[in-house]
């Protein structure tokens, strides 16, 4: 279990979607909060793609429903931390 | 990653075998789940356990029902959203009830349409709109929904118009100069797509030969400079070079299924999960190929609504079946009904034998 990604994705996830500090992020689902809406989802998925050097495909940015998915789809790319 | 397979690969005779099945199953489904499907079904002479012959013998709802009518076939608890769309006539909104479910359902298989076109990959993206859509992101126009749930496709989103609605040069220039010399998607309602981008390639000699556009909302805005589907694509691609063109034809009460212009620009084809019919607007006969006549769409994603069989407010004609690029029924929209005729469809939906 990499924390190193983790860590990262999660100020990917505090400054994509300009959450607030008390907000819990490992546990954040899509459309859990106003600022995880379609919309903020388009930057979200731009600041991982450019936070970590990789490509989404459409498949993956649809189902990119959590921050537990989006951990676990870094780590099945072999991203490492 | 993950590999794309076509959902426009089933025969007219595989589809209707197939679709007969399960749309017969859904009308089953919506009868136990909606009272007020059931109650409209038993008034148009459809009781439950009656049995079909043909797709075109189940009954059909006008789309105008849901202007009207709150039909859901899941608990309100289950609710997970609910998608509105202004028509023609303004002030009347069809509500659609999505859960989770169909929610993710039609997701799946608008990208699985989209990926036939595209591929898997999300393609640099050129919007022919405005991201001042977006100002109110609490509450986004129709237009606004249909250009967000088309930007999962893409990637390093460019707006061609600026926040004052003006196009914007500099804007698409970068974006060529990054993107143009791979595959690049572009988006946009047709009439923008015409006024805005194709006015601005043409004027300033921007190559767009690289480009896939997929477009819909119809020729009525085009209609006062005799644009249409041939003269749309042929000035494009004499112009800009653009020469991979989608039409495409789909409506927010069967969101998820839509229907697209094959590579060859020689009208729409269905996915296999759905189908059109042609009928006569006086008798509600299906017609025969070639006849243009009242458009009805099934599909057999609504499964929380009762939206998989519906008659539209559209005028279309079938040009040929298994006979084109893709298999299936081949189709050309002709605009919508006179405002008498459409009255007409939710008056005589009790015709629906």
């Amino acid at each position: 279990m990499s924390t190193a990604i983790a860590d990262r994705l999660r100020g990917v996830f505090v400054e994509a979607l300009e959450l607030p500090a008390d907000v819990d992020v490992e546990n954040l689902k899509y459309r859990d909060i106003e600022q995880w809406d379609s919309l903020g989802h388009m930057t979200l998925v731009a600041a991982i793609e450019d936070e970590f050097g990789v490509q989404l495909d459409t498949e993956q940015v649809i189902d990119m429903s959590s921050f537990k998915v989006a951990l676990d789809m870094l780590q099945s790319m072999g991203v490492e931390g | 990653m993950t590999v794309a397979t076509s959902v426009f690969s089933k025969s007219q005779a595989e589809r209707d075998v197939s679709l007969l099945q399960e749309l017969t199953e859904l009308t089953e489904h919506h009868r136990a789940a909606s009272v007020e499907y059931r109650r409209i079904l038993d008034a148009i002479g459809h009781p439950a356990g009656r049995r079909y012959e043909r797709v075109a013998d189940l009954p059909w709802l006008p789309v105008r029902l849901f202007k009207h009518h709150a039909l859901k076939s899941v608990p309100d608890d289950e609710v997970f959203k609910v998608l509105t769309s202004s028509g023609t006539t303004g002030a009347e909104v069809s509500r659609i009830f999505l859960d989770k479910e169909a929610a993710a359902a039609q997701q799946r298989m608008l990208s699985a349409t989209i990926q036939t076109v595209i591929g898997p990959n999300r393609l640099p993206m050129l919007l022919v709109d405005t991201k001042a859509l977006f100002k109110n992101r609490r509450s986004f126009s129709a237009r606004g929904a249909g250009v967000l749930g088309m930007m999962n496709f893409g990637r390093d989103h460019t707006f061609v118009l600026d926040e004052n609605e003006r196009p914007d040069l500099d804007a698409v220039r970068g974006f060529l100069a990054k993107h143009g010399d791979q595959p690049f998607l572009i988006f946009g309602f047709t009439f923008m797509a015409w006024l805005y981008l194709y006015e601005l390639a043409r004027d300033e000699h921007l190559d767009l030969s690289n480009g896939i556009l997929i477009h819909s909302g119809g020729w009525k805005k085009l209609i006062d400079q005799a644009v249409d589907n041939a003269e749309f694509r042929r000035r494009f691609a004499q112009d800009t070079g653009l020469t991979r063109i989608h039409n495409y034809y789909g409506m927010v009460e069967q969101i998820g299924t839509v229907y697209v212009e094959g590579p060859s620009g020689n009208g729409l084809y269905c996915p296999d999960f759905a189908d059109v019919i042609v009928r006569d607007p006086v008798t509600w006969e299906e017609v025969p190929v070639g006849t243009p006549g009242v458009i009805e769409v099934v599909s057999t994603l609504p499964r929380s609504y009762p939206g998989h069989i519906l008659l539209t407010e559209d005028r279309g004609v079938i040009h040929g079946i298994d006979d084109g690029d893709w298999p299936g029924k081949r189709f050309s929209i002709l605009g919508r009904l006179p405002r008498a005729e459409a009255r007409g469809c939710s008056d005589t939906f009790q015709g629906a034998a």
